[in-house]
Parts: structure tokens; C-alpha cells; sequence
């Protein structure tokens, strides 16, 4: 009996199987996360030095109070949520002393002077729901997003938000990013985000 | 001669199988790679709200989480069912967020530690007075940056 060299071949006939076997494992513990969510940065504990204690006039302030039932009253107002980005954004860009050339608002010299003066002060009680909290949130980002989005467009002809997603994004180029900073800073100090959250207010 | 005679019948020639292992294992990388392990599983009932004018979160590993929400049904038993913070595997206080942002700060490195940011992914029923003592907290050891974690939808949503 005639015997070759070497020794059989193995049958990998089944590779296939064990390579389905993992890939279901994997595809079925998979979870491609997108993580994504609202930006904020929590005031400091300790107030920076050497800084006096700066007045602000009332008019610059935008008071938006939360209930625990979910009411809101912006500037003294109960106002309906669907309708506080109106209101947020008539507020920024109100311009009243004259002094914003590029605001389009009303000039009422009852509210803000400035975009850059104007405050929105945010105040949630203990017992508001976080959902509640968040779409309010939501809601005075989206008035900030509109207006810079509004001054993107006029400068340079394109969103505000697609500008900084770019700039966010690791894989963008170096040297777009140095252009888009440029760009992203100056919108952003036309409408700078003076988002201030009060402590809570303890049940009452 | 017959011996070698070919079978002319008129069937198709089966499709070769060998490249299947190929395809498979192909994807099978491709799953591997994009896989992420979850190192912490949840305690706590956490459906997150939705907004519309979200910021992706870049770089996890510049990320801690906390989570908070309802305990899910099998710990309301021992931890009733008002939310709980969960920091890593257990449930925690208020108190405790303070060190555990430290704790996580020190194992992340060096050049890192300045721009961590803490993502808050917090059940949509959740009360704020529980998120402002985090809030605190995190004021405390000045982890200032963070990321309310949301699903990507319409903002009025949470309301209902």
C-alpha cells in the first residue's frame, strides 16, 4: 500500500461554521454606541479672584423659572415651553441701547442692551423632572444655535452648527480647524452662551 | 480510454464554498473592532430624554459616566424605588460622586485630566433635586464640564 508523505490535510470545512458562531456572538452583544448630549459647564465653587462684584440690570436678565409641575415662567410670564425659544431669542437679540449692529430684534429698551450683556438665568425647583429640565435646556440652546446660526449664514454662508461639528471633529484636517476656529470664536462672541443655573430652590 | 471519459451531464457545477470562511471572517473583524464592551452594567432604569440641539461626545476614554434613575425591578426590593445615583457597579450618594470623579481622575493620564468631561445619563423621570446635589458635587472638585447625555429626537417628547 502505497502510503504519501506527510500528513493528512485538516478539513476546515467547518471554519466556517466556527466563524459564524463568533460573528453572531458579536454581533448580538454589539452596541454602537452614539453617545450625544447638551454641553454645559458648571460655574466654579469659588468665584474668580480680584473681580468685583459686577451689577447687572435687571433688564439683562432673562429669568426662566421651572416649576415642579413642569410650569415655566420666563420674565415673570407663564409661558408655554413650545414658545420660549421665541421668546429666549427676542430677548438676545433685542440690541436695546443701539450699540449691536448686527441685531434684528425690536430695540425695546425694557430688555437686553446687548447680546453680549444678556444673561439667561435658568432656576429648576427640586422636584422638576429631569425631562422637564432638559427640553428647557434644550430649548435656550436651540435660541442661541438660531441666532449664530443666522450670523453664520450672513458672514459666511453656512450653519454655525455644522461649522463647530466639523471643528469638533477629530478626523477633520489641521489646517481647516485652524480656519474654522477663527470663525466659530467670532460667532461665538457675537452671541456668547451666558447660561447661569441658579440653585434650586427647595420646595415650598 | 473510457476510464477517463468525463460525465457530460448537463448539471451546473456546484458554487464553490471555500471563500464563505473569507466573508465571515471578515465581518466577524468588523464586529470585533466596533464592539464595545460594557464595563459597567446598569442598575438603574435609564430611558434618557431627548433634545435636538445635541453635541456629539467625542474620545471616550476623556468621558466618566454617572448614572441615574429608578433601581430596576429586581434592587427596588433593597433600594426602594426612588432614583439612585450608580457610579461604576454599585449605587452610591450624593456624597460619594466627589471622590469617585477624583478616583476616576487619577487612573486616566496625565495630559488628560484637565479636559475630562462627565456625562450625566440620567433617567428622563429623575428629579433635579438629586441632579443638583451631583451638580454640587461636581462643583466641589471642579469637574466643571459636562455632557446632560440625551437621545437624538424631538425635545417635546419628554414631556409626555
Amino acid at each position: 500500500m502505497a502510503r504519501r508523505a506527510g500528513a493528512p490535510e485538516v478539513n476546515a470545512g467547518s471554519m466556517a461554521d466556527i466563524a459564524f458562531l463568533l460573528l453572531i456572538f458579536f454581533l448580538v452583544t454589539t452596541t454602537i454606541e452614539t453617545d450625544a448630549g447638551l454641553d454645559r459647564m458648571l460655574p466654579p465653587m469659588e468665584p474668580p479672584e480680584n473681580v468685583e462684584d459686577v451689577v447687572i440690570k435687571q433688564k439683562n436678565i432673562f429669568q426662566v423659572n421651572i416649576n415642579k409641575n413642569g410650569q415655566l415662567l420666563a420674565d415673570e410670564e407663564l409661558t408655554d415651553l413650545k414658545s420660549l425659544r421665541a421668546k429666549a431669542m427676542a430677548f438676545l437679540d433685542n440690541g436695546g441701547d443701539g450699540s449691536c449692529n448686527y441685531c434684528k430684534g425690536k430695540k425695546n429698551s425694557e430688555s437686553s442692551d446687548n447680546p453680549t450683556k444678556a444673561i439667561i438665568s435658568l432656576k429648576n425647583d427640586r422636584e422638576t423632572k429631569y425631562g422637564t429640565y432638559i427640553t428647557v435646556q434644550n430649548e435656550l440652546v436651540g435660541a442661541y444655535n438660531d441666532l449664530r446660526n443666522r450670523e453664520a449664514q450672513r458672514l459666511y454662508g453656512r450653519k454655525f452648527t455644522d461649522m463647530e461639528a466639523e471643528y469638533l471633529n477629530p478626523e477633520t484636517a489641521q489646517n481647516v480647524k485652524d480656519d474654522l476656529k477663527e470663525k466659530v470664536k467670532k460667532i461665538q462672541d457675537l452671541f456668547p452662551q451666558k447660561l447661569s443655573e441658579a440653585e434650586t430652590s427647595t420646595a415650598n | 480510454m473510457s476510464k477517463f471519459s468525463k460525465k457530460k451531464s448537463g448539471e451546473l457545477p456546484p458554487v464553490s464554498t471555500a471563500s464563505l470562511p473569507d466573508i465571515v471572517f471578515m465581518l466577524l473583524f468588523f464586529f470585533m473592532t466596533v464592539t464595545v464592551m460594557k464595563d459597567s452594567s446598569l442598575k438603574v432604569e435609564n430611558v434618557l430624554p431627548n433634545a435636538n440641539e445635541v453635541k456629539k461626545l467625542e474620545k471616550k476614554d476623556r468621558v466618566i459616566y454617572i448614572y441615574v434613575g429608578k433601581p430596576t425591578q429586581e434592587f427596588q426590593k433593597v433600594f426602594g424605588s426612588e432614583p439612585k445615583i450608580q457610579l461604576n457597579d454599585k449605587f452610591a450618594n450624593p456624597s460619594e460622586v466627589g471622590d469617585y470623579i477624583l478616583a476616576e481622575r487619577a487612573k486616566k493620564s496625565q495630559e488628560l485630566q484637565n479636559v475630562l468631561t462627565t456625562a450625566l445619563k440620567v433617567d428622563k423621570n429623575a428629579n433635579m433635586g438629586l441632579i443638583s446635589d451631583i451638580k454640587q458635587e461636581l462643583r466641589k472638585v471642579n469637574a466643571l464640564k459636562v455632557n446632560y447625555t440625551t437621545y437624538e429626537g424631538d425635545a417635546f417628547r419628554n414631556l409626555q
